[in-house]
């Protein structure tokens, strides 16, 4: 097949978007190919991202000014609830391990699918189920509890609570199953000569992930289901009134959800590896420090929880031994970093689309972890408590940081997955406008989170207003950015040039398969190398993209 | 690719049954990793409460029937040593064997059930339950569970060296219908008794070694938070014990059907797997909910 032109095995055979004899949207429902699979995640996520985005732009638009714009504060709460809850459960979690994990990480790897073909199916639909439940809950009246769902207001029998308790359970199984997948799948798929030195680091990025969701969601799991008992039938463990604790629900949720803001964005960290590498032309610096810095990172996740409740009366050796534990994250965190800057030291840097993005994710997760610090620390963080600081915080490690890098992994292996090139000037026009909407939104809500601002109110004090009206402006331009990318890679579904097999010039084995790729990846198991050994390929301008040395004719570009 | 060449049951992304049954071995073993941590939320939980209200804890046990939970622990160990020995005769090829084992097991899994159905019922009927429905008045301990701890209560004294007619002179009227027949009233929230002075000595004793408290309105008002906590777990358990059953008739179902061989006997050692992992949580569930008192 390889033989091919790029187009014409496109329209003969295997194409993700419908391979030979299986164009229906059955055969993309019901199939156990990991590729469609992610695809259909990929859809999925993204479309959950624009519904929580729209809510993120209703929110922002209310706070252009202190009075009712256009919602009442009850569906205010409402509002910033369901962009929580649906941009962490929907889309962080499962968008890079599930989406793009699913259709990278077997071919990445050298298999030819991932371990548990029906699992992976059944993780989607799980997917589907949660995000329908979770759509129960808004027909309920929805939910104003914020995303975390602390108790004891939570526990006063809201029906809404209880579906999106229900979906969330849902949810976290549809992300332990994929966890377990992957992580079965790099254990026991690796073909010969991949040796665990030999994996990309996305593919430890994604190890490292898979550990957290195996052992981290089932305890939110748990924790939900006690909220929905205690909503249902009043047994007692988290609801004040019944003789429980509501401060052992933050010590439970906190447990899973701090390693969950890891499990979200661990596999970032993993895809800007493998684009700095690749778009710079360079050997990765540090290979196994990156890769044990995840795994440490996995580690030390499950150790600090209790720095989301330094102010809920936890006692003040506890509060520092948890701050102490926090600053020690930064340390394999700033390993990551300084291993970046150090490839891209006298790289020859590519300004493509995905480099972009991975420059700028450097740019924003570095401010989004450097601005934790200050929330880490005891003193400091009484005062920034629940104001905007903490939300410009973790916006920018969660969408600075993790938003950022799937799209630097979306616009990397698009080509791979759809076979088709977009447009690099498009690309690179709304990478420009989500990094500047993005600033403006973030900075000034650190500016106004350090005076005091706190988050989540419905109206504000005029002083705010400046911020407030600044930080909305920027958020259209973000939305403008993520329209205009949206419409640039559709059109290049249709419109698109066919993509080569490797347009960057990648060494990992993805960029060895067609693009896209047949059903089972590679027609004879390819030989492993080293991942980031860029010696052997040339650039080939007849197909606009790179091939080895070694077999200069193969793959008839004559045809 | 078509699955024209389909070879059993290796699928098409393996090289070997082997490696394939070595995957799902690992993917069972790390399933069974989350299912720890589920039951760790209440393990913990279970921890939190009974550090903090332990004498609640210690009094509520008291309602559980160690005799019921003894047998439901003995049977679940049976049933894990039969579908141990279902897996070995799987392995082994002895279809027949394997089916009764199975059988056999689903009689375990169906006799815990109906015992743990016997004890909730007895809970039911007397309002020993959760927060919101728990009712005090119903949860006051009968005549015969008083005089049974009554009884446990002298020979425990007996043990430690008081004489008899000093265990003798407890006044009958130190149980709760007699005295105390209002649970409103916060002042008489222990049952007063006279103290009990163990012989040869003339020292009064801290709360714990006077008197036959066999139990107090407080610790009665506050039984349903060791209930809430009884239910979850054993929920849950039986729970997993009914998905287990389910799973093992559909691993009988396809032994019948003659699925399995020595080569390729995956399932039913997986299901075995999962059947043990029941049992081992209800070993635990066991010691910490019933013999606590």
């Amino acid at each position: 097949m390889s033989l091919d032109s790029p187009n014409s095995y496109l329209k003969k055979t295997h194409c993700i978007l419908g391979y030979k004899g299986q164009t229906g949207i059955l055969s993309y429902l019901l199939t156990l190919d990991h590729k469609r699979i992610g695809v259909m995640y990929l859809i999925s996520t993204m479309t959950a991202f624009l519904v929580a985005g729209l809510l993120a732009l209703g929110v922002r638009t209310e706070l252009l000014s202190p009075e009712k714009i256009m919602v009442t504060p009850q569906q205010y709460n409402r509002m910033f609830t369901l962009h929580g809850a649906i941009m962490i459960f929907l889309f962080i979690i499962p968008s890079v391990p599930a989406a793009l994990g699913n259709i990278i990480l077997p071919i990445m790897l050298g298999a030819k699918d991932v371990a548990f073909p029906r699992l992976n199916l059944l993780s989607y639909w799980l997917w589907i189920v949660g995000a329908v439940t979770a759509l129960v809950a808004i027909s309920q009246g929805g939910i104003d509890t914020g995303w975390t769902f602390y108790t004891p207001y939570s526990t006063s029998a809201r029906p809404g609570v209880i579906a999106m308790a229900v979906g969330v359970f849902i949810l976290g199984f549809s992300s332990i199953f994929t966890g377990l997948n992957f992580m079965v799948t790099m254990h026991k798929l690796r073909p010969p000569g991949m040796t665990w030195f030999r994996m990309p680091l996305f593919l430890w990025a994604l190890y490292a992930t898979a550990l957290m969701q195996i052992i981290a969601t089932p305890v939110l799991g748990i924790t939900v289901v006690l909220l929905g008992v205690e909503n249902i039938m009043g047994v007692g463990i988290f609801d004040p009134k019944l003789g429980g604790d509501p401060v052992l629900f933050q010590h439970f949720f906190w447990f899973y959800s701090h390693p969950a803001v890891y499990i979200m964005i661990v596999p970032g960290f993993g895809i800007i590896s493998d684009v700095i590498s690749i778009h710079a032309r360079k050997h990765i610096f540090g290979y196994s420090f990156i890769a044990f810095s995840s795994v440490a990172i996995a580690i030390l996740s499950f150790l600090v929880w209790g720095h989301h409740m330094f102010t809920s009366g936890q006692s003040t050796v506890v509060n520092v031994i948890f701050s102490a534990l926090t600053f020690t994250i930064s340390i394999p965190t700033a390993v990551k970093i300084y291993n970046w800057i150090a490839t891209l030291y006298k790289g020859s840097i590519q300004f493509t689309t995905p480099m972009l993005y991975a420059l700028a994710f450097i740019f924003l997760f570095t401010i989004g972890g450097l601005t934790g610090f200050p929330l880490a620390t005891l003193a400091t963080d009484v005062h920034l408590h629940d104001t905007y600081f903490v939300v410009a915080h973790f916006h920018y490690v969660m969408m600075g940081g993790l938003v950022i890098a799937m799209l630097a992994g979306l616009h990397h292996w698009w080509p791979k997955f759809t076979g088709r090139m977009y447009s690099e000037t498009w690309g690179r026009v709304a990478c420009a406008l989500i990094f500047v909407g993005f600033n403006i939104t973030f900075l000034t809500q650190f500016l106004m989170g350090a005076q005091g601002m706190p988050r989540r109110y419905y109206t504000y004090v005029p002083e705010y207003q400046i911020y407030h009206q600044t930080s909305t402006a920027g958020s259209y331009v973000l939305g403008l950015g993520f329209l205009v990318m949206l419409l640039y890679l559709v059109h290049s579904l249709f419109k698109g040039r066919p993509a080569p097999a490797n347009p960057w010039g990648g060494a990992t084995l993805e960029w060895r398969c067609s693009s896209p790729p047949r059903y089972d990846n590679f027609e004879t198991t390819p030989t492993v190398g080293d991942p980031y050994d860029f010696s052997d390929l040339r650039y080939d301008p007849s197909i606009g993209g790179w091939i080895s040395n070694d077999a200069p004719v193969a793959a008839g570009k004559a045809s | 690719m078509g699955d024209d060449h389909h070879h059993g049951p290796l699928a098409h992304h393996f090289d070997a049954l082997e490696q394939q049954s070595q995957a799902a071995t690992l993917g069972m073993w790390l399933f069974l990793a989350t299912e720890v941590l589920l039951f760790a939320g209440l393990f913990c939980a279970y921890t939190v409460y009974r550090a903090t209200h332990p004498e609640v804890f210690e009094f509520a046990s008291k309602y559980l029937d160690t005799k019921w939970g003894a047998i439901n622990t003995v049977v679940l160990i049976a049933s894990s040593w039969t579908v141990a020995l279902a897996v070995r005769s799987a392995a082994l090829g002895q279809r027949q064997k394997t089916s009764i084992l199975l059988v056999l097991t689903l009689f375990g899994a169906a006799a815990f059930m109906g015992i743990k159905g016997v004890e909730y019922s007895h809970k039911f009927h007397r309002d020993l339950v959760w927060g919101l429905y728990f009712n005090p008045e119903n949860a006051k301990p009968h005549q015969e569970q008083i005089e049974a701890w009554k009884k446990e209560w002298a020979r425990e004294k007996a043990h430690e060296g008081y004489g008899e007619e000093e265990i003798a002179i407890r006044p009958a009227s130190a149980d709760y219908g007699a005295r105390d027949p209002e649970l409103s009233p916060p002042q008489s929230s222990a049952v007063p008794i006279p103290p009990l002075q163990p012989a040869g000595s003339a020292q009064a004793h801290d709360d714990e070694t006077v008197g036959p408290v066999y139990y107090s309105l407080d610790k009665v008002r506050n039984v349903h938070q060791f209930f809430g906590i009884y239910f979850c777990m054993t929920g849950l358990h039986a729970l997993h014990v009914i998905v287990g059953a389910i799973v093992i008739v559909w691993i009988l179902l396809r032994n019948v059907r003659g699925d399995f061989t020595p080569e390729y006997h995956t399932p039913v050692h997986l299901a075995g797997l999962y059947w043990h992992l029941v049992d081992l949580i209800w070993i635990f569930l066991f010691p910490l909910l019933y013999l606590i008192g």
